[in-house]
């Protein structure tokens, strides 16, 4: 960064809406800040906080781009704040909260509740082929298939594929990149035990991998990089052989 | 419109690894549970941990001859001789049953590869060929302060795949999570915990949970320092802070603070110590490779607070590299190549690219050490049942179970979440079975009262008192720089004071905000005192420590005195006394006798009394400080001597 650029007065405008007070309108405020090195959203959002309104709400936990809590609308893309430079954006900066989820306040939104029901519906958890023995040493697993599974396990609940996904801000149950991303990964784990046609019931329908229109924005925005892509071609190459097995069963 | 009283079997306060390994436990004993959480559970600071899990499968070369016993030698010496022994031989032996749990859970653990493969290790690239027929096990990478290879890990990423695994369980059983709920007080009768009341983070509103069993499971307190921690801004020790107002249950050695050694500068976020278990080195501002001097045994994979405190000096020697925000030293991973980075240091490939934009396997990476871990905690016997207040339990790093001692070892702590989740759980799960919900309503309703007037008290002061935020900043530098790695009675005394004069300021603090809602500067506020109440017992804690043990270094104390304190620090302090009350209990039986670490110093105050006379001794000794009675007598899961077989 010049020092040009260290030296900027940023114009923030930030939504606000509180649900909680009656007398609260959705509207934007605007805030200025002089840019420091190495500014990230998370403290210029904290400094605007501490030293400007008190009231502003927003998310952040881990500060690392790890735990997934600060996703938000960064000049109208979704984006993780903590890891968000400003000296990577214009003077001026707008910041809204994602779209597709509950909104809890200004820039905070419910993720949480989305996740969880997401996680219901698709069952995300392994399906145990029998019951853990204590006594045992684990089930081998060869370290590029265990790779693999991390890889499909990365996903950060974010919700930023959610929210930049034309389908998901129409319909509450499409699983979107996250959820769709979720399935593969317990899909392609030998150590659950559902069947093929277990499975299409789970990704085949409009919620399912089927539903997706293929704009593909997810894999633009999605901060841990996953393969979003790929992921889909696997669902639907899965989703294809286990409607053959369904037919031939039914 | 919130619910003013809701019950349950077993509460749980926290979401992180240790409490919803709790939570299962109890679900999976039939109970009714419910798990309070500030962040969604998969947003808790578990997720950060990210190089590793001990536990002693000794599944690759490197790990033969690994053992729960040499496992327990490594948390004993690690300790510093401040650990419960009985808790670490419980843990270590657990540990092997909790990982391989982890992968029935559905954790992607990376695997032994059968065949040639090449490690650094000292600083040399050596090729190791993995006995085919452990071809898939769980694979062990190597961390500071152990004698064998024993880390298990998902890449860098391990925390997140544990506590992904483990909350897919909680949905599968379908665990009652509320998050955005933060308890703010316990509701009791002085003999017995019957719930906590709990304000909501999303309306403001408080409500009260009754339950027959409570367990604290809200992590480490690493914010009362302020920006210089590597924890996420939720780790403020609400459930540690909760537990000291009741004034009957004590928190155990809260002096003893680690200083993880490679966290990033400036913004102190965690470089795991995988990369120099992988073969990293630590070099100063000359690019002197200064831990091999320094530990020639074991160079850079000494235990962190030895490699904390040799850094620390080297800085203040001058030898660190100057920047804007103070000295620091470079880690160097690059000669580990880009292949091993991207994917067995994956997380620590994107945190250097995202906030310090380097590349590691060209670039040097920046790091200080930071404020990491409490070893501190609620004082729990080896049940996790708190001293002075049955159905209160506390497991993880919000406990002092006491495995830790003095200084956790890396990759101890990930291990413990979920073996005391697991362990401490089902003893909750039995307790919430042999006892009716206690209490009366009133109980309850006179709690939400209080908190209720808490709050509406910090809404109705007016004038011009201090900001919230500046009283956390001031609290930030007197404990960083007068609590820190390198101690004096001095420093010490002077930041007594100065928490002092901030938990008054805290009494006249106004707030700026008086929105409905959530009103984050309250929700701030309500934990303020809290905090500094804490940093409080640290910095009295150590002043009264005249000795050096552990992560607690006294400059004018340099040696660890096993004469004088060969014991642990317990504080109780209620919510409206003046004073914190000090008092010290012998540290648990003792099987491996104090001696030589076999890293950092190797000067020491022996131990003069006989180990038969400490040990007989220690049961009524703890049982006066308030230990409750265990399930299984004291010294039941202790095998004498084995350790003998093992001792290198």
């Amino acid at each position: 960064m010049g020092d040009d650029r260290a030296r900027r007065r940023l114009t923030f405008e930030i939504f606000r809406f509180n649900p909680e007070d009656p007398e609260s309108v959705p509207h934007t405020d605007t805030f200025e800040l002089d840019e420091t090195e190495f500014m990230t959203l998370f403290i210029a959002l904290n400094r605007i906080r501490e030293t400007q309104d008190p009231g502003l709400q927003f998310d952040f936990a881990c500060r690392s781009a790890i735990c997934g809590s600060c996703g938000m609308m960064v000049n109208g893309r979704p984006a993780l704040a903590c890891r968000t430079l400003t000296s990577d954006l214009p003077g001026k900066i707008v910041l809204y909260p994602l779209p597709a989820f509950k909104l809890v306040g200004d820039l905070s939104v419910d993720t949480g509740t989305w996740f969880r029901a997401m996680s219901g519906r698709t069952e995300a958890w392994i399906h145990e082929h029998k019951p853990f023995d204590p006594d045992a040493v684990e089930d081998r697993m060869s370290d590029d298939l265990a790779a693999a599974i991390y890889e499909g396990d990365r996903c950060i609940e974010c919700g930023c594929c959610v929210a930049s996904c034309g389908v998901a801000n129409l319909d509450e149950t499409f699983l979107a990149g996250a959820g769709l991303n979720r399935v593969a990964r317990f899909m392609m784990d030998p150590r659950d035990s559902r069947s093929g046609a277990e499975w299409f019931d789970i990704v085949a329908g409009d919620e399912g991998v089927f539903g997706c229109l293929g704009m593909m924005a997810c894999a633009d925005v999605c901060p841990k990089e996953l393969p979003l892509l790929e992921v889909y071609a696997y669902l639907r190459r899965k989703a294809l052989g286990a409607r053959f097995v369904k037919a031939r069963e039914s | 419109m919130t619910q003013r009283l809701v019950t349950t079997d077993v509460l749980v306060i926290g979401g992180g690894l240790a409490g919803e390994r709790a939570a299962i436990e109890a679900a999976a004993a039939g109970h009714d549970a419910i798990i309070l959480s500030l962040v969604p559970p998969r947003r808790s600071h578990s997720c950060a941990a990210q190089g590793g899990m001990q536990a002693a499968l000794a599944n690759c070369v490197k790990a033969e001859g690994d053992s729960p016993t040499v496992h327990f030698l490594d948390t004993v010496r690690g300790s510093d001789w401040g650990a419960d022994q009985e808790v670490a031989n419980i843990f270590a032996d657990e540990a092997v049953v909790a990982v391989r749990e982890l992968a029935h859970y559905g954790v992607p653990w990376t695997r032994v590869r059968g065949g040639r493969n090449r490690y650094f290790i000292k600083g040399e690239d050596v090729e190791v060929d993995e006995a085919l027929e452990n071809d898939g096990l769980i694979m062990h990478r190597d961390f500071g302060g152990t004698a064998k290879w024993r880390a298990c890990y998902a890449a860098a990423g391990t925390g997140h795949a544990a506590l992904y695994a483990v909350d897919s369980e909680v949905v599968r059983l379908g665990v009652t999570v509320r998050d955005r709920a933060e308890a703010v007080a316990l509701i009791h009768d002085g003999v017995r915990c019957l719930g906590a009341v709990v304000r909501c983070l999303r309306s403001g509103s408080h409500y009260a949970v009754m339950a027959k069993a409570t367990v604290i499971a809200t992590g480490g307190y690493g914010r009362i320092y302020g920006q210089y921690t590597s924890n996420a801004t939720i780790n403020e020790g609400t459930g540690a802070a909760i537990a000291l107002d009741t004034g009957v249950v004590p928190l155990g050695n809260m002096e003893a603070v680690q200083f993880h050694p490679t966290t990033l500068s400036p913004s102190g976020i965690l470089v795991t110590e995988g990369c120099r278990g992988d073969g990293g080195y630590l070099l100063d501002g000359k690019g002197r490779r200064f831990m091999v001097e320094r530990e020639p045994g074991k160079q850079e994979l000494a235990s962190r607070d030895v490699v904390s405190r040799h850094m620390a000096q080297v800085m203040r020697d001058g030898d660190g590299v100057d920047s804007p925000y103070g000295p620091h030293l470079w880690l160097d991973i690059r000669h580990l190549g880009e292949e091993h980075l991207r994917t067995k240091l994956l997380e620590v490939w994107d945190i250097c690219r995202d906030f310090v934009g380097i590349n590691p396997a060209e670039e040097l990476i920046p790091v200080r050490p930071t404020q990491h871990y409490s070893m501190g905690g609620v004082r729990v016997n080896k049940d996790g049942q708190a001293y002075g207040l049955a159905g209160l339990f506390a497991v993880g790093e919000a406990a002092c179970w006491d495995m830790h001692g003095f200084n956790r070892l890396g990759g101890n702590s990930l291990s413990e979440t979920i073996v005391s989740g697991r362990v401490v759980g089902r003893r909750a799960a039995e307790y919430a079975s042999g006892t009716p919900l206690r209490g009366s309503t009133s109980d309850a309703f006179d709690a939400l009262a209080r908190s209720e007037k808490k709050a509406a008290d910090w809404l109705a002061r007016d004038g011009s008192g201090p900001n919230v935020y500046e009283i956390r900043d001031a609290m930030g530098e007197i404990m960083m720089h007068k609590v820190g790695i390198f101690r004096n009675g001095g420093e010490l005394a002077e930041a007594v004071a100065g928490l002092g004069r901030l938990l008054d300021d805290c009494d006249n603090a106004v707030l700026r905000c008086r929105e409905p809602g959530v009103n984050p500067e309250l929700a701030f506020a309500l934990r303020l005192k809290g905090m500094l109440r804490l940093a409080m017992t640290v910095a009295r804690g150590a002043l009264a420590r005249t000795e050096s043990r552990g992560a607690h270094f006294r400059s004018d104390y340099p040696l660890r005195n096993d004469r004088d304190w060969l014991n642990r620090t317990l504080v109780r302090w209620a919510e409206n006394d003046g004073e914190p009350a000090f008092s010290y209990e012998p540290v648990g039986l003792i099987d491996l006798p104090p001696g030589d670490r076999g890293y950092g110093a190797d000067e020491r105050i022996e131990m003069t009394e006989p180990v038969d006379s400490y040990n007989g001794g220690v049961a009524e000794n703890q049982a006066r400080h308030g230990r409750l009675p265990t399930a299984e007598a004291m010294g039941s899961r202790l095998r004498r001597g084995a350790w003998q077989e093992v001792a290198g």
